[in-house]
């Protein structure tokens, strides 16, 4: 059924720290992996070894420069590199899940999560157009609508260890850059953080009331020189002798 | 977005093809028997070829049954339904006007409601989309439903409709077109509403994207047209669209006339719905920093 759910049990969903992501992309290779071998069409590469690969990617990290403004106290700040992990925000108002035709688009009540029951997708495209943050991909090979899935066979799989029982991003991610959690809860550890931190939504003019929350980047310590080293640091020997002193005597006066 | 050259011939088709019916469908012109025939046949030729065209772009076409189950929320849902019933009820009419010489006037009408709601939907389609923001704007139907009814006036041979209608089409076109212009910038979506990133006066730029090749959101919705070439096609849209028909129906009348001035109008049109699709804007391109916005 593609009209929404009014409200959902649960708002499963992700916190992404920009502050933290240092841009690594394994959250992207091991929600590859573990998507295209469990639920659904694996997720088809083209020309994978040729001159024009490309593929099916349910998550992708963009990288973005910012440049702050200049001050009086910072006349020249540097430029931050953020890197920017993007996958479905698994969307309160989904204007990707009203517009499918067929029902294969649908949120659940229980947890919020907005899923493809690939079976009944004809791959009309309509779903990935809707969706302002490109979250969505049409497998070239087996022409149905791919998404993230929070990871919804691995969450309440109780074959895994209960540490495994988070999306795969979330349990790779090395900077510790992604949380997952129930935003109905205002005592869960991602509201928390998105409470602390002023987590913000992505392209609120869009009126999608995503879940997926993102912490910005927080301002830059500024260190004072640290050089309680440096006397230590001085050029020992400043003339050198012996032979490699007459060879480099030598080689000079060449 | 890309133009899918399947979705451009099925609008180009299928609005001409529901205009004629919904002329046909109110009696302009009231014909039977074999001229009946003919005209019904021009307009399921193009209503349902289009439509047939238009599942060539489905990556799983045999299940396209289920897309008439969510006709509640979603517009491509109703459109099936509307030219499922526009076309049965219209083939009924026809039937009557064909081998009985009757004319049902009542469900004519009918037909003729059915056919423009078809092309209604097929606007909704687009004009509901709010990550394309030159075609969300209720515009986008006028356009659809004044093309439909002009084409099908010219088809319909009715030509002092077609001769209000076509300038009123263009007009509508011409303004679609204005609005359209600004229309991702009015629409407030930036790089700093889409990453967060641009705060107290910092500008933010797209660095790198995600992948060193492409993939199917760039494909699909970050096509960028030239504005040189963006401009010339509007031009032969207008040109052949509009004007020369106009100019071939003022002229005393002959039938290679009309033959003309109909396939200018459709080549007009199919280059109308082309830049409708490839200057269309979609905002994801402000992630890949592909949008002036
Ligand atoms: S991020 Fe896109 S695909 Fe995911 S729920 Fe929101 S609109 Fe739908
Ligand atoms: S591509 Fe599949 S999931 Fe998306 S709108 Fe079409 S039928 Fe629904
Ligand atoms: S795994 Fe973590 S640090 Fe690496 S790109 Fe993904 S979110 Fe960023």
């Amino acid at each position: 059924m593609t009209t929404l759910p009014t409200s959902t049990k649960k708002k499963l969903g992700l916190v992404i720290d920009l502050d933290t992501c240092v841009g690594c992309h394994a959250c992207v290779i091991s929600c590859k992996g573990w998507n295209t071998e469990n639920y659904g069409a694996p997720l088809s590469d083209q020309d994978p070894y040729g001159g024009d690969p490309s593929g099916t990617f349910l998550n992708r990290v963009h990288s973005y420069e910012v440049q702050p403004l200049a001050t009086s106290a910072m006349p020249h700040p540097a430029a931050q590199l953020v890197h920017f992990p993007k996958s479905c925000l698994h969307c309160e108002d989904a204007p990707c899940v009203t517009v499918c035709p067929t029902g294969a688009s649908y949120k659940r009540v229980e947890d919020g999560i907005v899923l493809v029951n690939e079976s009944d997708c004809i791959g009309c495209g309509l779903c990935a157009w809707a969706c302002p943050y490109g979250a969505r991909e049409m497998d070239a090979e087996e022409g149905v609508m791919k998404k993230c899935t929070l990871c919804v066979d691995r969450i309440y799989n109780e074959n895994l260890p209960e540490v495994d029982r988070e999306p795969v991003c979330v349990r790779t991610c090395p900077a510790g850059a992604r949380h997952f959690g129930d935003f109905a809860d205002p005592d869960s550890n991602v509201s928390r953080l998105t409470a602390e931190r002023s987590g913000m939504d992505l392209m609120p003019e869009q009126g999608t009331k995503p879940v997926n929350q993102y912490l910005p980047p927080r301002p830059k310590d500024t260190l004072d020189q640290i050089d309680v080293l440096a006397p230590f640091l001085e050029p020992v020997m400043q003339e050198s002798n012996g032979f490699l002193g007459w060879l480099d005597r030598t080689l000079e006066k060449i | 977005m890309h133009p899918a050259p399947s979705v451009i011939v099925f609008t180009t088709l299928s609005g001409l093809g529901f205009g004629l019916l919904a002329w046909l469908g109110i009696g302009m012109p009231v014909v039977t028997g074999w001229s009946a025939f003919a005209f019904f046949a021009v307009a399921y030729l193009l209503a349902v070829g289009g439509l047939i065209s238009s599942t060539f772009h489905l990556g799983h076409p045999e299940r396209a049954l289920k897309a008439f189950t969510q006709w509640r929320s979603s517009w491509l849902s109703r459109e099936a339904w509307a030219a499922v019933l526009a076309l049965v009820v219209m083939g009924l009419y026809g039937a009557g006007l064909v081998f009985f010489g009757q004319r049902w006037s009542a469900l004519g009408w009918i037909g003729a409601a059915l056919s423009l709601g078809t092309v209604y939907t097929t606007s909704m389609i687009y004009g509901q989309m709010k990550t394309v923001p030159r075609w969300k704007t209720p515009l986008t139907s006028a356009l659809y439903l004044t093309l439909s009814l002009a084409g099908g006036a010219l088809l319909a041979g009715q030509v002092s409709f077609a001769l209000i209608l076509l300038p009123v089409a263009a007009v509508v076109q011409v303004l679609w077109w204005k609005r359209g212009d600004t229309a991702l910038e009015q629409s407030g979506s930036t790089l700093a509403s889409a990453t967060g990133l641009a705060r107290d006066g910092a500008v933010v730029r797209a660095f790198e994207p995600p992948h060193t090749g492409t993939n199917y959101l760039l494909r699909e919705f970050v096509h960028v047209i030239g504005r040189k070439h963006a401009r010339k096609l509007r031009l032969i849209a207008l040109g052949l669209g509009f004007v020369l028909p106009v100019v071939l129906l003022l002229l005393p009348f002959s039938h290679v006339f009309g033959l003309v001035a109909v396939l200018s109008h459709v080549i007009g049109i199919a280059a109308s719905r082309w830049l409708f699709f490839a200057e269309a804007e979609h905002v994801v391109g402000i992630y890949y920093g592909k949008r002036a916005a």
